[in-house]
């Protein structure tokens, strides 16, 4: 009889590089990008265009945290440009027009996101939605509400701490939007990493129905990953408002397929299941540093969006072929 | 072996409304013994092992467990006290570690957090108690199907399982895979634990089981505690008729060799330097162990895969296959091996499926849904399958949708039929009806080709058989010189 193969051992290839989950090839891509960015402009390699480059992805950023949640469990979330615009806003006319504190506009701003997620859960668990169409009626939605809120107009002038937040860079380095994405990423990656909460994700998008019969509340996590990724919609959506110093209904349009893209550039795995916080913030860095590069070299604004594409399906390709060889 | 019994059924009964599933069946499982649960598919098996399982409630009749009485109202309640069930369909998560399957959904935790030094220590330990050599770091994905089922086991002894049922364990593996399996299963069972196996495969039933449970239309038939049952014996309890014969009187070829295939070998080598003939009227065998490039060679051949060097002739004339379209143009067409993936769209109707090979025999017309009907109507007619064109082909039992997907073929006049493992997942009664179709097709002068793991089928269909070992031609043998013997000598090779 021929023994049966009882050793199969892991793949020879560097165990260091494979612990960043699948994100060796987008960080390669992220790297050579910086290299090829430093040698064909001045302005490139500086720490202040560094600092540059944090402050225009942490939206983005902030925002691609909610999705890869999303993603993981092998779902999908269009409604999160809609949500931000909501969440500016209910924020703008508490503030505003209502004449509340600002830090109650927020509360309220956050709320409406909160809602928004709910709603969206309840659709994708109770009542069978796909998710696809659930967060696609929750963008039209969230849009319309969100506009009818001021009748379509822009809210402007808000206190000058909260533009401050935006701007002042503290201890010379880094302003509190970009330290609060930071935040936002860090514990994100150690939820997902070390919080049996954050592991049931994995086991959902993998499989729900192993997911199911190891006990896990499927609907529950559902439920709680869309209102995570709605409030972190919303979030984004107050850190955009500080950036602008003003909010309009019309904001955050198509930032959900940015935001989807940075989460596959980073190697998370459509079908769910498979990869993480970190390859999403080499796909949000690369997203922004490729902004940043060609706005350097003078690149056409619609050529970019074309190289942006080019560069969706090199990083899903390459992924798909890595995948196929093992 | 302990005198009380660990699980006792009394009285188990359960209706789906007006559909009795199960009626007032008893059962007793003792620690350390291997009760083999048979039955054709719908004898209420998987009700049965789910209602053991807590993954369904019986309408009447009551449990106990260890003494107690046992009603698990859910799986986790049922795995909380032992009782685990490893289905059919592995239930692993590809993308995580092995460690992380083993506990998944328990983690050990330290501190509010996830003590991975510890899961994986563990882990370890459930794999070397079934002496698997494999880091517990390593991901799922890219494992064999056996060392995958192992590890379905590693989760269920982490589990502490008393109980486990396994749900044909063996319909994915090899010869030598499943012998290594039975040795766990042996060492499992002389630690006490009881297992429960469900299993079509009766040669593995004498081999690994202390007792056998008939089950027929939800009612328990008979039991048989003597090995020296025959398996004859044993399946006409099953059938619940005695079995006239199972293979029918193969005709004989005609001589005039239809498909020449000569030192054919693919890209990766799966299988090298092949060469064989099928005639017409003629069913050719290939067997081998998991693992030997059959399946490979007979997609090389249906133009489904490359090859690197060979040649394939049908009736004389070398054929170039880029692709299966090449080939089934040519007249040969393959019924593969997994239907649901390959063979079949479950949720589409059987006219919709009889009529996608064909689509090319409709010419220029509009298609109408009752030219579809009428199309498929021909074609399911002649082979007996039990339905109508207009129903969902997963409403057909497996032996009818294979039947849907050998006959969805027939329609246009094959020269060369490849089945791929054409019995897998259907029960015994169905069986014969599949063997008949094979056998009418060489009578009506088709060359046959049969692939399968299961040795009996290819012993009892095949004019000559092919043996292939890990992808070297081991040798052809002729119907007389064929047994069971023979072509292990040569698989293993």
């Amino acid at each position: 009889m021929v023994a049966i193969d009882i050793t199969e051992q892991s793949r020879p290839s560097g165990v260091w590089l494979r612990r960043l989950a699948g994100a060796t090839g987008p960080l390669l891509g992220l790297l050579a990008l910086c290299v090829f960015l430093s040698f064909s402009t001045d302005a490139f390699l500086s720490l202040r265009n560094g600092l540059n480059i944090l402050d225009q992805i942490t939206v983005l950023g902030i925002m691609a945290v909610g999705m890869t949640f999303v993603i993981l469990i092998g779902g999908i979330d269009l409604s999160v440009g809609s949500v931000l615009a909501l969440s500016m806003m209910v924020m703008g006319w508490t503030a505003n027009v209502a004449g509340m504190p600002l830090g109650v506009g927020i509360g309220f701003a956050l709320i409406a996101s909160a809602v928004s997620g709910l709603i969206v859960g309840l659709l994708v668990t109770i009542f069978r939605v796909p998710a696809f169409i659930a967060t696609l009626a929750m963008m039209s939605a969230a849009r319309g509400v969100a506009n009818m809120i001021t009748d379509g107009q822009q809210i402007v002038g808000f206190p000058d701490w909260f533009m401050m937040l935006a701007i002042d860079r503290h201890f010379g380095i880094l302003t509190a939007t970009v330290f609060l994405m930071l935040i936002v990423v860090l514990i994100a990656w150690l939820f997902l990493k070390f919080r049996a909460e954050g592991r049931m994700l994995y086991a959902v998008g993998g499989n729900p129905e192993v997911a199911r019969l190891a006990g896990i509340n499927v609907q529950l996590v559902t439920i709680s990953v869309y209102v995570v990724s709605a409030v972190l919609a919303g979030l984004a959506g107050i850190v955009l408002a500080a950036r602008l110093d003003s909010v309009q209904p019309s904001s955050g349009f198509g930032y959900e397929l940015d935001t989807i893209a940075a989460v596959v550039i980073g190697g998370t795995s459509l079908s769910g299941g498979a990869g993480g916080i970190g390859g999403t913030l080499i796909g949000v860095l690369i997203i922004g540093v490729l902004r940043n590069g060609l706005n350097l070299l003078n690149v056409s604004p619609f050529l970019q969006q074309v190289i942006i594409g080019i560069v969706i399906v090199l990083a899903v390709g390459a992924e798909t072929i890595r995948r196929r060889r093992t | 072996m302990v005198t009380e019994p660990v699980l006792s059924l009394r009285g188990i009964s359960k209706r789906y409304g007006p559909l009795q599933v199960l009626n007032n069946v008893s059962l007793d499982v003792y620690a350390g013994e291997v009760v083999a649960l048979l039955g054709e598919n719908g004898a209420g098996k998987s009700t049965l092992s789910g209602i053991i399982a807590g993954s369904r409630a019986p309408s009447e009749g009551t449990m106990t467990w260890l003494g107690q009485p046992y009603a698990p109202a859910t799986p986790r309640e049922a795995i909380d006290k032992g009782v685990v069930l490893i289905h059919q369909e592995l239930q692993l998560l590809p993308e995580l570690s092995i460690a992380e399957n083993v506990f998944i959904g328990r983690w050990p935790m330290k501190n509010g957090v996830i003590d991975r030094g510890e899961m994986v220590r563990r882990a370890q330990e459930q794999l070397s108690r079934l002496n698997l050599h494999i880091p517990a770091t390593r991901k799922v994905a890219g494992l064999s199907t056996a060392n995958q089922q192992l590890i379905e086991i590693a989760k269920a002894l982490a589990l502490d399982a008393k109980l486990l049922i396994l749900d044909e364990p063996t319909a994915a593996l090899g010869g030598a895979e499943t012998e290594a399996l039975f040795n766990q299963v042996r060492k499992l069972r002389s630690e006490g634990v009881g297992i429960i196996y469900i299993s079509h495969r009766m040669e593995e039933i004498k081999q690994i089981t202390d007792r056998v449970v008939v089950l027929r239309d939800g009612v328990r038939v008979q039991e048989f505690a003597d090995s020296a049952t025959p398996v004859r014996t044993i399946v006409e309890s099953m059938v619940g008729r005695p079995l006239e014969r199972m293979f029918p009187p193969l005709p004989e070829p005609s001589g005039r060799p239809v498909l020449q295939v000569s030192g054919l070998t693919s890209p990766a080598r799966s299988f090298r330097d092949v060469s064989f003939e099928v005639q017409s009227g003629e069913i050719l065998g290939i067997a081998g162990l998991v693992g030997a490039g059959r399946t490979e060679l007979v997609r090389a051949i249906s133009g489904a895969d490359p090859i690197s060097a060979g040649t394939i002739k049908l009736n004389g004339e070398e054929l170039k296959l880029r692709s299966p379209a090449d080939a089934i143009a040519k007249g040969i067409v393959m019924v593969p091996e997994d239907r649901k993936d390959q063979g079949i769209v479950v949720t589409h109707r059987i006219s919709e499926n009889v009529v996608y090979p064909n689509l090319d025999m409709f010419g220029r017309r509009w298609i109408t849904s009752g030219m579809k009907r009428t199309f498929a109507e021909q074609a399911i007619s002649k082979f007996g399958v039990k339905g109508r064109a207009e129903q969902y082909a997963s409403d057909l039992s497996g032996g009818n949708q294979q039947k849907v997907v050998i006959a969805k073929w027939l329609m246009r006049d094959p020269k060369v039929v490849i089945l791929d493992e054409p019995t897998r997942g259907i029960d015994v009664g169905a069986r014969a009806g599949i063997y008949d179709i094979i056998v009418n097709l060489a009578r009506k002068g088709v060359a046959v080709i049969v692939v399968s793991s299961d040795l009996e089928e290819v012993l009892g269909v095949s004019n000559r058989i092919l043996v292939l070992a890990q992808g070297k031609q081991a040798g052809i043998l002729t119907r007389e010189e064929a047994n069971d013997v023979s072509v292990m000598e040569l698989a293993t090779i």
